[in-house]
This record gives structure tokens, sequence and C-alpha cells, in this order.
């Protein structure tokens, strides 16, 4: 690659992070460690634990929270100065939580009508689980809805198992023009996150005709290396351990294409038989990180808990903010870089017609590499995003993202990276926007839904050539 | 370490109830991949739609279990059919994604709040198969020597290993008849077939509803077996699981799936037996390698071997590597 053009990526992406990091921490004052609670048990025994805080973040203190199995009460505590509470319980199983209403201070209310109540905690053996009560401010309530995103805050949480009933949130509250906006600009967020990861899918595709199951695991190292770093001995910032992430993903990815991808090319194996190869590539590569980085979801402790900033009728942490707009701007550096560099022209012939552009004179290959390292950066950086903004780093989180950027990049059309920009921010709107009508739950499906119908309907995509697709 | 433990655990692993619904599932999925040259990336939504059809049938509805799985064969049929009109047109790798992304579809559904009332949701149904054991004509468990299968786990397997054998039977005849040899071209040049007058369309959707019917008897024998069902236990792993069976046996052989299955879970518990038991025994230190990590490694081992079966020998062991060409188009 050329050496300008890497420098103009390498700055851009050190001003991104380093932008997320300043904003945030002038914003909130980097609010690190107060919310790891301390250990109150020994280990070994199952518990439910939790830390209760307020509409202010202030931490509630006196809480009544009891568990209960089959009706009976099992075991009950009242949070303590922290807010931090811990039920021990005799077994694993099937638990009900209730928080004691009466013992909340004035003005403090469940965000759910019923939420006091937690029905089917399951505890599994040598667990301390940690549940969440969502609490709002009585006055502040129905701006508190419209602001929850229902997929990182409501519900009981469980650490390293997103497949959890309750984690659903709030449905059919009907469409009022606040939520629409507030789930409009949750789309937009989502999908500016598939766009820069499936940037780099679609332009692979463009180029090689590979379809790269594996894109969603680059994703994820990309995650995980920025918390290893930012969560190792030297406690680096979070800006650092996504820049690490960046060049880790970016090496990843070329030398994925070098070692494996290049030579398979070489020996001229067929395509179908090079997607299953990725196939096995993903699978071999997310089990991996299975037994590297364990089950849990881990939390970047760094712009973990932020409030919101209220817009006009929208909310928004200034992290998440930072994160949407930054994704913007990679989105539109890409597209500079297609358009104006040697490179990004070279790219696009090699996409058009491969033939006709190694004839006149392009290094086929080499475009080929600085396409996969950046691609590789792009979704390693957006693993990051994704993590901040979920809130969690788990192991199978870039699968999670890969069949919505498969619906983005097949909705834009694929090997087009303007389509797939289009595309993933379609998928993000459709999948926030459903939840207006329909359980949280659902919301991936109904992306994947919008996936299947493009098919059918278009099956080039919005962007893509009218050329056979069956 | 105890390797009489880890070797018959692995034996057992070969002939045991998986192995036997995972080469049902294989043989359909062969049926597709092996001679139609369909990439159906989404197989275990045929699974779960068969298994489902037993287990809703039976808790929900009070239902026989014999109707339940004429139920279950019912939905894996529809599903043949929502999913094939849309998809069957697409070029290959289309249909990869188009077919995983509707099994992970149906599983979202499946595991939904909306559909709890039938399907239980993510707790999923338990205890409807007591007639199919009802029936079990073993008395007693089987010890081979270290070998040991529960009267049950016989009683499963017998039934598991009769439908592959019959289903392997049902494949045999049909590709060795026109339509066979049909499916079998548009394998091998979809435009040939078609210029040949050949509805292409309509025979690759045959071939979809016949495996996928296979799929789903798979799906409903798991849930019989284990007389559990859960929407997470049909995730995408299982279908990567299943390819990796095809492959290792050999894709468009008729006893590909039979061997790729026993080898798949002789290896796979080999490993999975071999690593408990060292870590266990402590000849590998238990803060290197813990109880959850061996699960993981097991999939690490599945990757890897779909890795290296598609670069080393992507005919498999019985395939004849000119048989196949793995090209799009």
């Amino acid at each position: 690659m050329r050496p300008r053009l890497m420098a103009i990526v390498a700055a851009f992406f050190l001003l991104c992070l380093t932008g997320v990091g300043a904003a945030s921490a002038a914003l909130v004052g980097t609010p690190t460690t107060a919310n790891r609670p301390a250990v109150l048990t020994a280990e070994g025994d199952q518990s439910l634990k939790g830390t209760l805080r307020g509409p202010d973040g202030k931490p509630l203190s006196g809480v009544t929270v009891t568990a209960e199995q089959n009706g009976t009460s099992v075991g009950s505590a009242t949070s303590n100065a922290e807010g931090q509470w811990e039920v021990p319980l005799p077994s694993p199983g099937e638990y009900t939580l209730k928080l004691d209403l009466s013992t909340l201070p004035d003005g403090v209310q469940p965000r759910d009508k019923g939420g006091e109540v937690l029905e089917a905690v399951v505890v599994r053996p040598q667990q301390q689980r940690t549940v969440i009560f969502p609490l709002v401010s009585t006055s502040q309530q129905q701006q508190e809805k419209a602001g929850s995103v229902p997929q990182s805050t409501s519900g009981p949480t469980q650490a390293g198992d997103q497949n959890e009933p309750g984690a659903t949130g709030e449905s059919g509250e009907g469409t009022t023009p606040n939520r629409v906006l507030q789930l409009v600009v949750e789309g937009i967020k989502l999908g500016a996150i598939i766009a820069i990861t499936a940037v780099g899918l679609s332009l692979i595709f463009g180029t090689t005709r590979l379809i790269n199951f594996a894109h969603g695991e680059i994703v994820t190292i990309g995650a995980v290396v920025a918390f290893w770093v930012s969560t190792s001995p030297g406690s680096l910032p979070l800006v650092i351990g996504g820049l690490a992430a960046v060049v880790a993903g970016g090496l990843l990815g070329g030398g994925l294409e070098g070692g494996l991808w290049r030579p398979m090319r070489r020996r001229s194996t067929g395509l179908i038989q090079m997607f299953i190869i990725s196939i096995g590539l993903s699978l071999f590569l997310r089990y991996l990180i299975l037994v590297l980085f364990s089950g849990r979801r881990e939390k970047y402790s760094q712009y973990a808990l932020q409030p919101a900033m209220h817009l006009g009728p929208i909310s928004i942490t200034p992290r998440d903010l930072i994160v949407t707009l930054a994704s913007f701007a990679i989105l539109i550096l890409v597209a500079v870089l297609l358009q104006r560099t040697r490179m990004g022209k070279a790219a696009r012939a090699v996409a058009d017609n491969k033939d006709l552009a190694e004839a006149s004179g392009i290094d086929v290959d080499r475009v080929i590499l600085s396409i996969w390292v950046i691609g590789g950066a792009l979704a390693a950086l957006g693993g990051v995003f994704y993590g901040l903004t979920q809130g969690a780093v788990y192991w199978d989180m870039g699968f999670n993202l890969l069949l919505l950027m498969f619906a983005g990049v097949i909705l834009g059309g694929l090997g087009s990276a303007y389509g797939a920009m289009i595309g993933s921010i379609i998928v993000g709107l459709v999948s926030q926007l459903s939840n207006l009508w329909f359980p949280p739950s659902l919301q991936n499906a109904w992306a994947l839904l919008v996936l299947i119908i493009v098919l059918l309907v278009r099956p080039q995509g919005i962007l893509g050539r009218a050329e056979r697709a069956g | 370490m105890n390797f009489t433990d880890v070797l018959s655990n692995a034996f057992r692993g070969a002939f045991g109830p998986e192995a036997a619904i995972y080469a049902l599932a294989a043989v359909g999925l062969n049926l597709h991949f092996g001679f139609t040259g369909l990439l159906n990336f989404g197989h275990v939504g045929f699974m779960l739609v068969g298994a489902y059809g037993v287990a809703v049938s039976v808790s929900t509805w009070g239902l026989s279990l014999w109707v339940g799985l004429l139920v279950g064969i019912a939905c894996s049929i529809v599903l043949a059919l929502i999913l094939g009109i849309p998809t069957l047109r697409l070029r290959g790798d289309y249909l990869a994604i188009a077919t995983i992304a509707g099994a992970e579809v149906l599983r979202y559904f499946y595991r939904s709040d909306w559909a709890a009332p039938l399907t239980g949701g993510v707790y999923g149904l338990r205890q409807f198969a007591n007639e199919f054991f009802a029936l079990n004509p073993y008395s007693s468990d089987l010890a081979l020597g270290p070998l040991y299968f529960s009267a049950r786990n016989l009683w499963v397997m017998t039934a598991g290993w009769a439908l592959v054998i019959l289903a392997s039977l049902l494949v045999y005849l049909l590709i060795r008849s026109p339509w066979g040899r049909v499916l079998r071209a548009i394998r091998e040049d979809e435009l040939a077939a078609r210029s040949l007058g050949k509805n292409v369309y309509a025979y690759k959707m045959q071939s979809l509803v016949l495996g996928g019917v296979i799929g789903g008897i798979a799906g409903a024998l798991i849930a019989i077996a284990t007389q559990s069902v859960n929407p997470d236990n049909f995730n995408p792993a299982v279908t990567f699981y299943l390819w990796a069976i095809m492959i290792l046996g050999g894709a468009s052989t008729i006893l590909g799936p039979i061997i790729g299955s026993m080898i798949f879970w002789f290896l796979a518990t080999f490993l999975d037996s071999f690593l408990r038991n060292a870590t266990a025994s402590g000849v590998i230190p238990p803060d290197l390698l813990s109880g959850p990590d061996v699960g993981a490694l097991r999939f690490v081992f599945v990757g890897l071997c779909l890795l290296l079966l598609m670069i080393y020998r992507p005919a498999g062991i019985l395939g004849d590597p000119k048989e196949l060409r793995l090209d799009v188009r």
C-alpha cells in the first residue's frame, strides 16, 4: 500500500478514537472504576446480586430485594451505602426476584410497569448472577421510556449469555413521534457501525468474488483486542486499545489474504470451495476466541456509564454520539479514498473487470491485499464501536453482526462499497424501528427478512449491477 | 489418564444416537448439495421445524406423537417451499446466505415471546416422547466390554440407524432413476439442463423438499431422543457440523454421510473425552484448560476439519474428485 495512503488512514483512525475519548471524558469525567461492585461473598456459591442506582446515577441504599422460588421466599438483602445488594441462594435454579417498592426513595420507580418483579431468573451452579432493576424518576418516566435502548439496558442482564428471557424491554408502546425519532437515531447508529464493517466485506467480494464468512470474526477480534489492551495491567486508555484493534484487524486481514486466499486463488480453487473454507475459518476463529476470551460478556471499563444528553426529543449518550459521527466520518473517508486516490481507482477498476484492470497494468494482487488490510482494519474498528455502544464484548458478537452485514451488503448490492453503506443503514433502521410494533427480541429477524425479500424482488440490490444472479 | 475410557467413549460416539441423527440429516443435506448442487446452509431450519412439529403437537395441542411426526414433516415441506420459492432462482452463494438467514429468522421466531405460548419460548418444551419410549423393546442395558449403551439409547439408535438406512436406500434408488440423473445434470451444468428443456426450478424444488423432509425427520428424532426441544440448540453451528460430516465422508456418495458421521463423532468424542480426562487427571494443568473450553475446542476442531478438508480433499474420503466440481455456475 502506498505510504501516503497508509498515513492518511492511520491519522484518521487516531483522530476518530481520540475524539471519542476526549469528548466523552470532557462530558462525564471518566467514570472508570465506580461501577465495579466489590465481591461480597466467597467464590463457589450461587447468588443474585446487583447495584441499585437512581435516575441520577447515585446509589440507592436501604432498598430491600427478595428472592423467591415457587412462591416461597429463600432470602432477601438490603442494599448498602454503595447501592450493592446480594442474595445468597441455596441452590441453582429458577428464581423470582422482587424489589420492595415501599423501600424505594420517593420519586424513584421502576422504568417499566411491573418492573419491580423479575420472573424466571435462572441461576446456574456457582454463578453470581448480576441483575439490574432499571429505575427512573417518577417525573421523567415518559421521557426515559422513549430514550431507553431495549437491547442494552432493560430486564435482567446476565454475564455470558445473551439468550436470556426478560432482556426484551418494552414493546407495543405505540408510535409517539418522539419514540420514532429516538429509534431512527438508534437505527442510524447501528447502521453506521454495520456499514463500516460491511464496506470491507463488500469490497472483498467485489474484487475477489469471495464471500468472506470469517469477516464477523475480525469484528470480534477487534473488540477483544481493544478490551485486552484497555484492561491490561497498565490499563491503557481505550483509544490505544482501539488503535491496537485497528492494527490487529489490518494485520489479520492482510495475513489471511497473503497466507490463505492468494495461494488458494493461485491453485484456482472454486468459489464455492473458498466460501466453505471461509466458513470453516470462521468457526475455527470464533471458538478459538471463546477458549481464549471465555464465554463471559465483558464491558469496556471506560465510558461504560454515561448519562444521556437530551437534544430536543432525542436522548443519546456522548459516547454513542461520537461513535456515530466517527463512523460516518470514516465512511466519507472511505468514499474519498475510493474516488480520489490511485489505489481507490485501481480498486474500483479491479472490481469492475479484473482481467481488463490487470491488462492495463494494475497490480491486482497488491490492490486486493490493500483492500483486505483496510477491510480488516475497518471491521476491527467496527467491533470496538459495536462493543462500546452495545455495552458488551463477547465471543460471538461478530457472528451476530455478520448476518446483519450480509443483509446490508446484499440489500445495497454485493460488491459495491456505496451500496454496502446505504444497505447497512437501512438494515440498522429496520431492526430498530421494528421495535415500534414488535418485541425487540425479534429485531434481527426483521432485518434478515428484509434480506430475503430483497433477494426475491431485486437480487442485485439497490446499487448492484443487473447481472445474472440466478 | 484412562485410555480405555476415552476409546470406549469415542466408539460410543461413533455409533450412538447423535451419530445416527446427524447421519440422517446429512443424507438430506447430501441430496441438496451433493446431488443437486444447492448450497443449503440453513439445514438446521428443517431440523428445527421437524423437532417443534413433534414437540408442539404433543405438548401444546395434546396430539399423539405419531401425528406430531406428520406435523413435523408437513412443516418441513412448507419451509422448503417458502425458502425455495424466493431463493432457488439465485446463484449458489446468494442461496447460501439466504438459507442461513432463513434458519436464523426461524430460530428467532421460535424463541420469541410471541411464540412462547406454542413453543415455550427460550425454555422450550419437555417430556413429550413417552409414547416412543413406551414401545422400547429393549428391557435391559447392553454392555459389550467397556462399551455400554442404556436401553433407552439402544432404542433411539435402532430407530435412528434404521431410518438412516431407509433414507440412504431411497436416495440410492432415486439417484439412479431418470429424476436423479436430471438432478446431477443440474449440479454439473444448470444451463445445459435448462437448454435440454428440463424445468430446473421444479427439480431443485423437489430436491429441496425431499432433503428438507429427511432433515425434518432427523430434527424430530433429536427431539424424541432427548425428550426436549430448545430453539437455541438449533443454531447455525449444527448446519456446519452437517457440512463437515458430509464433506468428510464425501459429498455425492451414498455412504458418505454415514461414514462421515461415524468418523466425525468418533473424532469429536475422542477429542472431548481425551481432553476432559487429561484435565481431570492433571496431565493438562486445569488452569490451562477448563471444562467449558473443552466444549469449545470441539468446534475449533470442526472448523479446522472443514477448512483443511476443503483445501486438501474437497471430495472427502469416499468421493471421486472428478464427480464433484465445486464451482459457481
